[in-house]
């Protein structure tokens, strides 16, 4: 049951990480890395705009000391992914530092509001679609790095995907908030931080404005989002 | 670049990782009951960070220069329309990737 659930739930992801996979696969085999490389990455690392950036980090023999401030950079908003799950994954046991390492933007959309079905066990369901999840990405990315050159269909424009995935995420939040003024800071703020930062380096301010502005709004979102909070726990 | 220096990158990359998630757990997730405010910040958090990452997947789009993020608009609403209409995320992702592939490759 909770198995078929969480096989459910992850089929969008489904979708998206072996596109995206194959993507790093194909990517990362035409810069001269093998299929083992791919694998390896995606087991370990398990990141996926991080991958990406780190074919650039590879092909371009970058010094080890740019490869961590890179990562720390690129993967920042993890921070707040763990933050938010830390009641949630409270109580996992031997699963927890799994779920934990597994947290990817992704797997996150999916567990972070934290409501699963009646007859569905919340924490077999956080597994597994923890799990499922990082199977499809290994399983897409050396896929990629096999048959990575045998692809002729045109494939320009796929990652839409991962947008559409987030776009369809935040209406399901969206409709399920009583007070939308979160949402509404998290687009604001970003956008305000693009236009200032630019494309590559806004994730950081805007993670620390948006931070800064939920604190500040403390006094008033606290009690509306408490109620809502708890019914979905 | 050698070979070792490779792996040595790829080990990096993974630990730093694995050190940004584990991170809030290491530091909040004890037995201690979690700070009030913390608390408050993952009830709201997502809803914010759904809204920023949205954004960030479309951070490249250039609005000065032709199309002007013509397809990107076109293919988010959509997206929006259609998961309001059918409430159905595979399909709401489907279509909206193929909407905006054929907008790419065939129109703009």
């Amino acid at each position: 049951m909770s198995i078929r659930y969480a096989f459910k739930r992850s089929l969008p992801v489904m979708a998206g990480y072996l596109v995206l996979g194959m993507g790093f696969g194909i990517l990362l085999e035409a810069k001269g890395y093998s299929v083992v490389w791919a694998f390896v990455m995606s087991v370990f690392i398990y990141a996926g705009s991080m991958q990406y950036v780190a074919v650039d980090l590879l092909a371009g023999g970058a010094s080890l000391i740019s490869a961590a401030l890179m990562t720390l950079m690129v993967n920042a908003r993890h921070l707040f992914y763990g933050i938010s799950m830390i009641d949630r994954y409270k109580d996992m046991g031997a699963k927890k530092p799994y779920l934990v390492f597994a947290l990817t933007d992704e797997t996150y959309s999916l567990v972070c509001s934290g409501d699963v079905p009646e007859g569905v066990d919340q924490k077999k369901y956080f597994f597994w679609v923890s799990l499922m999840n990082q199977s499809y990405w290994v399983i897409g990315s050396t896929a990629g790095a096999l048959i990575g050159s045998l692809l002729v269909f045109n494939t320009a424009g796929i990652d839409f995907s991962m947008t559409a995935l987030f776009i369809v995420v935040f209406v399901e939040q969206w409709k399920s908030a009583e007070n939308h003024l979160s949402a509404v800071i998290g687009v604001t703020v970003s956008v305000i931080c693009l236009l200032i930062f630019g494309p590559d380096s806004f994730l950081i301010p805007s993670m620390i404005a948006i931070a800064a502005v939920l604190t500040a709004l403390r006094k008033i979102l606290d009690k509306k989002e408490d109620g809502e909070g708890n019914e979905n726990e | 670049m050698s070979e070792l220096h490779s792996a040595l990158m790829v080990a990096v990359i993974a630990l730093v990782t694995l050190l940004l998630r584990s991170l809030p757990f290491m530091v909040f997730g004890g037995k201690r009951k979690t700070p009030a405010f913390i608390t408050y910040l993952s009830n709201v958090l997502p809803y914010a960070i759904m809204g920023m990452l949205v954004v960030y997947c479309l951070r490249g789009t250039k609005l000065l220069a032709a199309p002007h993020g013509l397809p990107e608009l076109i293919a988010c609403m959509a997206v929006v329309l259609l998961h309001l209409w059918k409430r159905n995320t595979l399909l709401s992702i489907a279509l909206g990737t193929m909407l905006y592939m054929f907008l790419v490759q065939a129109i703009f």
